[in-house]
């Protein structure tokens, strides 16, 4: 890892939303949607992030791509910091890939205007350039070209996934942010999309960051595996320890609680548990409320993340 | 474009009002050419002439001047300030209401209190005084009119544009590198323009009434030209004596506004998509079933529930979706179902047909028998089908926050549903057992949780209010459909273990739709798997899983990733399930299959097999006994 170059690197990256507040007054509260998070991500890697709704993923990812301005912290990628928030100069270097993949498409454009935009406004293609660029695009995805001239609504979700892909790839980007995206799709579409991204990494040297509420699905496509939990990282690890031999009581209760064919039904914890209260956050390990292994310590301090064995990092006072 | 021509005449009332407008047009463009007279040349001994007496079609004036010249250049000048009025209100309440919508915060706060300043007057004050201070004049009163009817723009489209600036191609656009302007061009305003053309069709026949009303009051156009409301203006001291000089101008003015509204309504209806796609149609209660539809024989064993051979078709123009093509499953009380497929696969429709819940139109139930306890539910009158409703037969949804009502409390609700089934139920009685129910599905603190509304709770809490909702009148079945969709896998692993104590503790019998075989796994006896509006294989959920017999069923299981396998490729399905409105003849999977051959393609492939499992295959994977 150390000899690898870095693709993106994030440090004390965090948001806070302001709550309240009219047009001359000061926001009573925020709300803080992530905690300062800091990771790494090597070139050419495939970092699952998985959490919970409300855990923070999309704030998180909107951060990353300039979408958002964080609250504090830095972003560089490929070398270079992105302080400000300017998705023109976010676009040349990180992608987006949305959840819905129909909505993430401007319904009054053609597939072949929307394909243009990133190249024309990020990189100042003439037509000819453009055209021999989109053919290309579109071959690498499995699009037949005469799609261009239709609308969105024409497609289905499977196809609307790969255009949306397409479009990502058109920018050129160093990473490609993949926010659920094969959550909207039918298993039997899933995978086509998936293994295409698969190829799609390799053959461009992408890195991805693959978010998802799906763990079977991430730990299928990634390297390793960043475990969220109301907007802090409680675990990160190689994809194939993280579920397997979790060590933040939270990551083996997700893990535990998909549905698995051949497992049998049982709870998993009393029906009482329910998401801290994010207006007011309790002090300490935000998951204290529902950890069966609780002491009064998690109760009073916030755990920092630690190493626990090789490449393998938890955010807990007492580790399974 | 000719499909909407088409909509828009359909509606008879905006076809009238399109020829009356397109004759109002046509004269007012020819007047120039017309052989009319001056209409300013005044002639004292005709004054008041009577229409239809020699040289004055329409009469003359007090002034004698000719009334039918006067009228259609008033009309000229009424239509072109009307025109011109919606077009700058439009123009700059638009450009208002995008900005606020797009930028949103601040600068909408700002934009929207000084919109609310300009309509906190009465709009005629306001008219009034914008004239006062530019002066009197036809060009002034367009000012004043199209400046009094920026708000109704402004608000309107800074609402849909705030909807759309937070759609995810905005954001895309973002990260392709546009700018805030182009955004705005080039993506926002060509999905808000329909919406202000059809803002301006309603508007343009009330400006136009507007300014009339301005000159009527002598602040529009001055003498000697004149406009609709200036004539009647003029003619209004007399009415009395020579009513001609005031109804003919009257007419004209009631001639115009009525046509616009008229073709204006039209215009909307035709072009609003919600309007177009039949939506705000209401549905019939009960899903229409056809006359002439096969009625399988009773099952001598009768089955708590007995799905027999159902068919369910949609119906639009001249296409016909076959959404569910005879289906037949059945349940026994205590026993949970699993239903499974992909979207499109029909498994929702079959679950809604049971109680005549389909939409209709376009819905129609073609054919089978849904026999409750042996009774046909679909030949059952309209009133006994609303009793089995809930009372026999419940629901739970895949978005409780959909299916609950925002504005009253989940207690409320709970003890409605209760009452509509049994007005005996006293209202205490009603929320003592609605506080049980709470109870029973697992919810913390139920006392308090009565008072809340639905947005007060978390998504898993919703749901096991849903499922309370749905126990309430203590059914023998319940219909779940994919219930546990929109949730969390830890909630989702509380919800299935509930409703798998709830069968066990009371018996109840469980349909249960899904496309994850993790879940069916976990909760049902029996699995029967749909694809393309068929059942391709039935089974107990064990055996099915462990051996697949239909191909379909084996590599949709593949599909699935499973938790522990760690890095992979993943298996893959090419191509895509078939439309419903044009299905092949023989297997609806041969298309997709690597096993497929010549017979697969041809005639009805039958569902068969032993016992306990069956399939629809005539090269299965598996033998069934």
């Amino acid at each position: 890892m150390t000899t690898q170059k870095l693709a993106l690197k994030v440090s004390d990256l965090s948001k806070t939303f302001p709550i309240g507040g009219g047009l001359f007054s000061k926001p009573k509260a925020g709300v803080r949607a992530v905690r300062p998070v800091s990771f790494e991500v090597p070139e050419g890697e495939t970092l699952g992030i998985v959490g919970e709704s409300g855990c923070g993923k999309s704030t998180f990812a909107r951060m990353l791509v300039g979408l958002l301005e964080p609250t504090t912290g830095h972003i560089e990628i490929a070398g270079k910091a992105l302080d400000n928030a300017d998705p023109a100069a976010f676009g040349r270097l990180i992608q987006y890939m949305f959840q819905d993949p129909i909505s993430s498409l401007n319904p009054r454009k053609t597939i072949r205007q929307i394909m243009e935009a990133p190249l024309k406004l990020l990189h100042g293609m003439d037509k000819p350039q453009r055209d021999a660029r989109i053919s290309e695009i579109f071959a690498s995805v499995n699009l037949r070209e005469e799609f261009l001239e239709r609308y969105p609504h024409e497609f289905s979700g499977g196809q609307a996934q790969r255009i949306g892909i397409a479009r990502a790839l058109a920018a050129s980007p160093e990473i490609i942010i993949l926010d659920e995206p094969v959550s909207a799709l039918d298993v039997s579409v899933q995978a086509q999309v998936l293994n295409l991204m698969a190829r799609l990494k390799a053959e461009f040297g992408l890195t991805y960051l693959f978010i998802s509420h799906d763990l079977a699905v991430v730990e299928a496509v990634s390297d390793r595996i960043m475990v969220l939990y109301f907007g802090s990282v409680v675990e990160i690890g190689r994809a194939e320890n993280v579920f397997s031999a979790p060590k933040h009581p939270y990551t083996k209760l997700l893990a535990g609680s998909a549905p698995v064919v051949g497992r049998p039904l049982t709870a998993p914890e009393s029906a009482a548990a329910e998401l801290p209260d994010p207006l007011n956050p309790p002090p300490g390990c935000p998951f204290a409320g529902r950890c069966p292994r609780v002491t009064d310590k998690c109760r009073a301090e916030e755990p920092p993340l630690e190493a626990m064995g090789e490449d393998h990092f938890a955010a807990c006072f007492h580790p399974l | 474009m000719t499909a909407f021509l088409k909509l828009l005449f359909r509606n008879r009332l905006a076809a009238m009002g399109a020829v009356v407008l397109g004759i109002i047009l046509l004269l007012a463009l020819l007047t120039p050419v017309l052989p009319l007279k001056d209409p300013n040349i005044t002639n004292t001994g005709d004054r008041f002439a009577r229409p239809f007496t020699e040289g004055y079609l329409l009469g003359a004036d007090h002034l004698g001047r000719d009334q039918l010249s006067r009228l259609l250049y008033g009309t000229r000048t009424s239509l072109a300030v009307g025109a011109v009025a919606a077009f700058l209100a439009a123009f700059f309440g638009s450009a208002i209401g995008i900005i606020a919508g797009y930028f949103g915060k601040r600068t909408d706060n700002i934009l929207m209190r000084l919109i609310d300043m300009l309509m906190a007057f009465p709009y005629i004050l306001l008219a009034l005084a914008i004239v006062a201070a530019l002066g009197t004049g036809l060009i002034n009163a367009l000012i004043a009119v199209a400046a009094v009817n920026i708000p109704f723009f402004a608000r309107n489209i800074r609402g849909i544009t705030v909807v759309l600036a937070h759609r995810e191609f905005v954001d895309a656009a973002r990260l392709a590198g546009k700018g805030h302007i182009r955004i705005i061009l080039t993506e926002v305003l060509p999905n808000v323009l329909p919406v202000i053309v059809i803002a301006m069709s309603t508007t343009v026949g009330w400006m136009i009434l507007e300014t009339a009303g301005l000159s009527f009051l002598g602040l529009g156009s001055q003498p000697p030209d004149s406009d609709l409301g200036s004539m009647l203006g003029q003619a209004k001291n007399h009415f009395t004596t020579h009513p001609h000089t005031s109804i003919i101008p009257g007419v004209m003015i009631f001639l115009i506004v009525m046509s616009v509204n008229l073709l204006g309504d039209g215009v909307r209806d035709a072009l609003d998509p919600r309007l177009r796609s039949g939506a705000l149609s209401r549905p019939l209660p009960v899903t229409n079933v056809a006359k002439n539809r096969t009625l399988p024989a009773a099952n001598p064993e009768a089955p708590l529930l007995d799905i027999q051979e159902l068919e369910t078709q949609f119906h639009v123009g001249d296409r016909v979706y076959e959404a569910v093509g005879k289906v037949s499953l059945s349940v026994k009380p205590g026993e949970c179902l699993g239903i499974i497929g992909e979207s499109g696969s029909g498994k929702s429709v079959t679950a809604l047909s049971v109680t005549g819940l389909v939409a209709s139109p376009p819905g129609v139930i073609t054919g089978g028998a849904v026999r409750l306890e042996g009774k046909d539910l679909l030949s059952a009158n309209y009133e006994t089908l609303r009793r089995t409703r809930g009372n026999r037969i419940a629901y739970i949804f895949q978005d409780p926050l959909s299916t609950l009502h925002p504005l009253y409390t989940v207690g409320d609700q709970l003890a409605e549903a209760i009452r509509v089934h049994d007005s005996r139920v006293s209202k205490s009685a009603a929320r003592a057992r609605a506080l049980e129910l709470m109870k029973q599905v697992r919810i913390p603190n139920p006392e308090s949780r009565l008072g809340n509304y639905p947005h007060e709770m978390s998504g898993g809490m919703r749901q096991r209010v849903g499922i309370a909702m749905s126990l309430a009148n203590e059914p023998d079945i319940i219909i779940a459909d994919e219930p546990t969709t929109a949730l969390d896998v830890t909630v989702q692993a509380q919800i299935l273990s509930l409703l798998n104590d709830l069968r066990r503790e009371r018996g109840l019998a469980i349909i249960f739709i899904t496309h994850d075989f993790g879940v069916v796994a976990q909760l049902c006896d029996r699995v029967a798997v749909m694809y393309a509006g068929r059942i391709v294989e039935e089974g107990p959920t064990q055996s099915v899983l462990d051996a697949p017999a239909h191909p379909y069923t084996k590599r949709l299981i593949a599909c699935v990733p499973e938790l522990g396998g760690g890095r992979r490729e993943l298996a893959a399905i090419p191509g895509l399930p078939p439309v419903v409105n044009d299905l092949p003849p023989g297997c609806h999977f041969a298309a997709r299959c690597d096993k497929c051959q010549p017979e697969c393609k041809v005639g009805y492939i039958p569902l068969e097999g032993g016992d306990k499992r069956t399939v629809r295959c005539i090269h299965p994977e598996e033998v069934l006994a």
